[in-house]
């Protein structure tokens, strides 16, 4: 029998492939919550549009951000930031209306809003 | 033969930076063995401190500094001789009546200051702020870059 390691798998590669071994970090995050939903805001510098990956599947909102990849003349002299992409994952409030998440980022600073449903107005049913 | 010479003793950054890495390995050790490890510095628990890198090359320094969220109106560079001073205020998007349900991110004023070893050009320092990292790009002064003098037969 197989024991397998459970690893991250990239989306988009088929369950049967290897998954690479990807090393992600936690982005710093706040939550709002308000009334008529949600606000997230995930800090990821580095990080343009085309980098972010947005997932919701099952009840989990699943961020990632990729970084640009930087290249600075010279060699490295001091180093503190952390090269590697950003990945967190959230279960999200069942009230939360998937289908009307929106994202935006700017400046590293991704913003999603999560609106609840809105309450379904009484209907009224009328006897055959 | 080739003689380069240049304007410090110490003209190996590593030297400049050694005491700012040697301070953070000795409070990672210290926390490693009271908290174990992922614990950030004590200064950074309570206060913004914002990651950096620097690059060099014969002609310039790059610093580099991750501080997602901000306006460039927000950030201030200044350069007091030859120490480099990253600053700002990042002011908090929270309202009365808001719930905060997670609050991870810090705000308020941040601060790195940077002693470089060797002369910039002052007028010729570049700084530019994309996806929330800000690059500044401070070209070393003529006197300070290396030189190669040659040596002629008499």
């Amino acid at each position: 029998m197989n024991i397998i390691p459970k690893q991250q798998n990239e989306p988009g590669r088929r369950s049967d492939e290897r998954p690479r071994q990807v090393q992600y970090l936690t982005p710093l995050v706040d939550i709002e919550s308000k009334e008529e939903g949600y606000v997230i805001r995930a800090e990821m510098p580095g990080v343009a549009k085309e980098g972010l990956e947005i997932m919701v599947d099952n009840g989990e909102l699943v961020i990632v951000g990729h970084r640009r990849n930087f290249k600075y003349p010279g060699e490295l002299a001091y180093r503190e930031i952390k090269q590697h992409d950003f990945r967190r994952v959230y279960e999200l409030d069942p009230a939360i209306d998937t289908s009307k998440i929106t994202a935006q980022i700017d400046q590293g600073l991704l913003t999603l809003t999560l609106p609840k449903a809105e309450k379904v107005k009484p209907r009224k049913i009328s006897v055959e | 033969m080739n003689i380069i010479r240049y304007r410090y003793p110490q003209s190996d950054f590593s030297f400049a930076f050694d005491s700012l890495a040697s301070m953070h390995e000795e409070l990672d050790r210290v926390f490693e063995s009271t908290f174990g490890s992922g614990f950030r510095p004590l200064g950074t628990l309570t206060r913004w401190t914002p990651a950096l890198d620097v690059y060099q090359d014969k002609d310039q320094f790059t610093v580099v500094a991750e501080v997602p969220g901000m306006k460039k109106e927000e950030i201030d560079i200044s350069l007091h001789g030859d120490t480099l001073t990253i600053s700002g205020e990042r002011k908090s998007h929270e309202k009365q009546g808001d719930q905060a349900f997670r609050a991870e991110r810090f705000f308020g004023r941040f601060q790195r200051s940077l002693p470089l070893p060797s002369a910039v050009d002052t007028e010729k320092v570049k700084a530019t702020y994309k996806d929330g990292i800000l690059e500044v790009v401070l070209p070393k002064a003529e006197e300070a870059k290396p030189k190669q003098i040659e040596v002629s037969l008499s």
